[in-house]
């Protein structure tokens, strides 16, 4: 077992140096020039600024410098909030997106089960067809549609109600968690209550479950201990992508409800070509990704006894 | 695939009461859960549920576009962190009402051809209680011409003695002709004679810095609450990145009588238009932009309201470089007489506050003693199909050829971008047969094609840095390096060179009036409109200014009222 994770942390490593080189050499071979702004500047100014910031060198040694600061966990100062550290941003915005999207995950995976396995209990009959309704509009419906819709109900209902039940935007509270999270999650929920769902079909009929029927053990446990252990199998596993799909993506969500969270960062970083904060947000969301992958492949031990065997 | 088995129904039952056991759980636990994570992130720091005015307490809620980038004054260079500056800060002359200048930390200034001479009021004071003396300003200016500073408005200051020099590293920053006096004394020594030095002084870059401060912030100056120093109407008391700042009134500003809220809480940062228009209608947030989508919700609900123009003047610019069908002067002429501003602020835009595009020189600048462009009325291009056919004609016999190629049209990737270039690329299709190619791209690879000259016309503009024609005027000459279509008329070049230097009202005036009337007849680029911004007050809220040039919205003279 310990042979197996340390195995997996040395994957997790060499995939999380893959994506920095990646996205090192990606970054420098877009167009476009991070020292550019709205007005124009000298040559001299210019040159100031790319010395400043370490843009004269040439660009493998501004790799190595980049590694070798990488590897001590260092990754600059950003170009667009120019007094601030990439690791001060990564630190204080991180947590809000993890919290949001901890509850996504949480409201995903939740729904997820719930609503999947009372599709697959009641197959084809009314309740199976009016949520595989939602499920697809679920799927179809991009975040942002979402985020928009969740709001205006709020402004609705604060309207309605004369005061202020919900805040409409922001963070803080659990008031103020409650609907974004719920919309970062809606899109993965529907996701999961299907993957449920054929997954509880499949083992419907299996044998241990005719055995456990015919031996006679009580419907309620025959559910709970053998099938929707054994349907969770397939959930579990996407799960981890999942979470940092939900934490690294949500963005729509955070800008529409006035988030403070890093997703922001990310994609603005991006559009303004913030080197430093492309490369930290990236490297950082890639070790979370690897981390999370590796997470559910130990966790699949504890759920599966098979795989620990193997 | 399989049938279900016998009993299946009363199986289905007492899962379903399983589950339902699980789903009550669950919502117990996530309950928990979040009582939890709230717990943990209120020791964070996020929003308050607050009003958007708070009488009893003084307080005014209110919403950035964006966390300031940058509130150290020497590097800054965006409009969000001058709004911020606007309001801690105070430089020696301030924008007063009416658009006149009032003074700031200097009591009064005088300002001759070769020098200028500001007395410090000795009641300006630091948050920290110590005064506001002129080695402040000096360390200041010594630091943003200081290559090592790598300041973007160091140009800014190219017009005082030896900064110019000291910015290519030439000469030792302590040269630069600007020194102290006592403590309440600055004089300045300046290379060329400066019509609108007054109006420059307004500028965050010329704000005080204070030497012991800085140094003691070890290069964190302005990044974060208790790294930067004030002496303006407020202070900043609270700022937790990315999601909200607090500004509360300054006990040591020498002004303080006249502020009249004790606090600004600036509880969202948000650019979304939506959103910010529903923290409004929940009464959380005093101020909110409109777009078309809610300005007919706004003007359904009887919703006081206000527009105003930001000053800057959008329009479409000719690429002069050899090769490119642009430079042809016909061809210029013949886009010149198709585009029509009235039907693209009333048809395309159809929001109040633009304003038809009629010259490079905004409505709003001043001239002799009317508005400028009511003394020196730009000429009136009417949209002339025939004329315009006629000089694409013209074009086509200069170039040799029978069809001008594709033309390629550069743009952003906003919504109104989007709109504007479709109409250009119709407008031109139908009216010249001409072909033109969209290019949009996002902001920095925009700016990384116009620098290199990668466009036959590109959608562009320009907000003025200070209230003066002249940061209008000298755009399109050829030593600028902000002329990215490389636009040269040697009668330009002169004209600019005489207003840079003039300081006579009536010549420069007259001098800004030729180079309108050059811009039109030898057109480096087309003016189209005047953007301009509609958005809803709070009633209660009174006081509130918005300004072409300088920080805005203006909140320091706000009070809270009757509705």
């Amino acid at each position: 077992m310990w042979r197996y994770t340390l195995n997996r942390l040395l994957q997790g490593i060499v995939t999380v140096w893959f994506i920095a080189t990646a996205t090192f050499l990606a970054m420098h071979a877009v167009p476009g020039d991070p020292m550019s702004g709205d007005r124009a500047v000298t040559p001299e100014i210019r040159k100031n600024l790319e010395a400043k910031y370490g843009l004269d060198k040439p660009l493998a040694e501004q790799y190595v410098i980049y590694l070798g600061n990488l590897a001590r966990g260092d990754f600059g100062i950003s170009f667009t909030q120019q007094n601030r550290e990439v690791n001060d941003i990564i630190r204080e915005h991180f947590p809000i997106s993890a919290t949001l999207g901890i509850l996504a995950i949480v409201f995903a995976s939740l729904g997820g089960i719930l609503w999947g396995a009372l599709t697959a209990l009641y197959r084809n009959k009314l309740p199976d067809i009016v949520i595989m309704f939602f499920v697809i509009l679920g799927i179809s419906v991009p975040s942002f549609v979402f985020a928009a819709l969740g709001q205006l109900a709020l402004v609705k209902l604060n309207d309605f109600l004369g005061f202020s039940l919900l805040p409409v935007a922001g963070w803080g509270t659990v008031s103020h968690m409650l609907v974004p999270s719920l919309v970062l999650g809606l899109g993965t929920m529907a996701y999961l209550t299907r993957l449920m769902r054929s997954s509880m079909l499949e083992i419907i009929n299996s044998d241990y479950l005719r055995t456990a029927k015919a031996k006679g053990l009580p419907a309620t446990r025959i559910f709970t201990r053998h099938q929707l252990r054994n349907a969770i199998l397939p959930v579990v596993t996407v799960l981890g992508p999942s979470i940092a799909g939900i934490t690294t993506g949500s963005f729509v969500v955070e800008s529409v409800f006035a988030i403070p969270g890093l997703g922001r960062y990310f994609v603005q970083a991006v559009q303004q070509l913030d080197y430093t904060v492309i490369m930290g947000t990236t490297v950082f969301f890639g070790s979370f990704l690897v981390l999370m992958v590796i997470i559910v492949d130990l966790l699949y031990g504890f759920i599966d006894p098979r795989v620990r065997v193997s | 695939m399989n049938e279900p088995v016998s009993n299946q129904d009363g199986f289905n039952r007492s899962a379903g009461r399983q589950l339902l056991l699980i789903a009550v759980g669950s919502v117990v636990g996530i309950t928990l859960l979040m009582l939890g994570l709230s717990w943990a992130s209120s020791l964070a720091g996020g929003a308050r549920v607050s009003k958007g005015i708070d009488a009893a307490t003084g307080t005014v809620t209110l919403a950035l576009a964006d966390e300031p980038p940058q509130l150290d004054s020497t590097r800054s260079t965006d409009t969000i962190s001058s709004m911020v500056l606007g309001h801690v800060t105070e430089g020696l002359i301030k924008n007063g009402e009416g658009g006149k200048l009032a003074p700031g930390v200097a009591e009064r200034w005088e300002i001759t051809d070769t020098s200028a001479t500001f007395w410090l009021r000795p009641d300006a004071r630091w948050s920290d209680g110590k005064p506001v003396t002129a080695h402040d300003f000096v360390f200041a200016w010594r630091k943003t011409v200081d290559p090592k500073t790598a300041s973007e408005y160091a140009t800014i200051f190219f017009a005082i003695k030896n900064a110019e020099a000291i910015n290519k590293g030439q000469a030792p920053v302590s040269s630069l002709g600007v020194r102290a006096e006592g403590d309440r004394i600055l004089r300045v020594e300046l290379v060329r004679p400066v019509a609108y030095f007054d109006k420059l002084m307004v500028f965050k870059s010329f704000n005080p810095v204070r030497e012991d401060f800085f140094n003691a912030t070890r290069g964190r100056y302005g990044a974060d609450a208790d790294t930067l120093l004030y002496n303006g109407p407020f202070k900043i008391t609270r700022w937790v990145h990315g999601s909200k700042l607090r500004m509360e009134k300054n006990e040591f500003y020498w002004a303080k009588d006249r502020v009249k809220v004790n606090v600004l809480d600036f509880a969202y940062f948000s650019s979304d238009p939506n959103a910010l228009i529903n923290l409004y209608k929940d009464g959380k947030i005093a101020l909110a932009g409109l777009n078309q989508e809610n300005l007919n919700e706004a003007l359904v609900k009887r919703w006081p309201i206000n527009r105003f123009q930001r000053g800057s003047v959008a329009y479409m610019e000719f690429n002069h470089r050899k090769g490119r069908p642009t430079a042809n002067l016909h061809l210029r002429r013949a886009i010149q007489l198709v585009i029509d501003p009235d039907e693209i602020v009333y048809r395309v835009i159809k929001l109040p506050g633009n304003v038809p595009g009629r010259s490079l020189f905004p409505v709003w600048l001043d001239g002799v003693d009317a508005k400028f462009r009511e003394e020196y009325p730009a000429k009136r291009i009417m949209p002339d199909r025939v004329e315009a056919r006629r000089q694409l004609a013209l074009a086509k016999k200069a170039l040799g050829v029978d069809k001008i190629p594709p033309l390629t049209l550069l743009s952003d990737d906003g919504a109104l971008g989007d709109k504007l270039t479709e109409y250009y690329q119709e407008t031109f299709r139908r009216e010249l047969g001409l072909e033109i190619r969209i290019d949009k791209q996002i902001f920095k690879q925009r700016l990384a094609k116009m620098s290199a000259g990668d466009f036959d016309i590109v959608s562009a503009g320009w907000n003025p840095d200070f209230p003066d024609p002249l940061t209008f005027a000298d755009l399109f000459a050829s030593w600028n390096s902000n002329n990215r279509g490389r636009y040269k008329n040697p009668e330009l070049d002169r004209l600019v060179a005489v207003a840079q230097t003039s300081t006579d009202v009536r010549t420069r005036m007259d001098v800004f009036g030729k180079i309108q009337e050059i811009l039109i007849e030898d057109p480096p680029m087309v003016p189209t409109y005047e953007p301009g911004v509609v958005y809803v007050v709070d009633p209660r809220l009174k006081g509130v200014v918005r300004r072409v040039a300088g920080f805005d919205p203006d909140y320091t003279n706000v009070s809270i009222g009757e509705k």
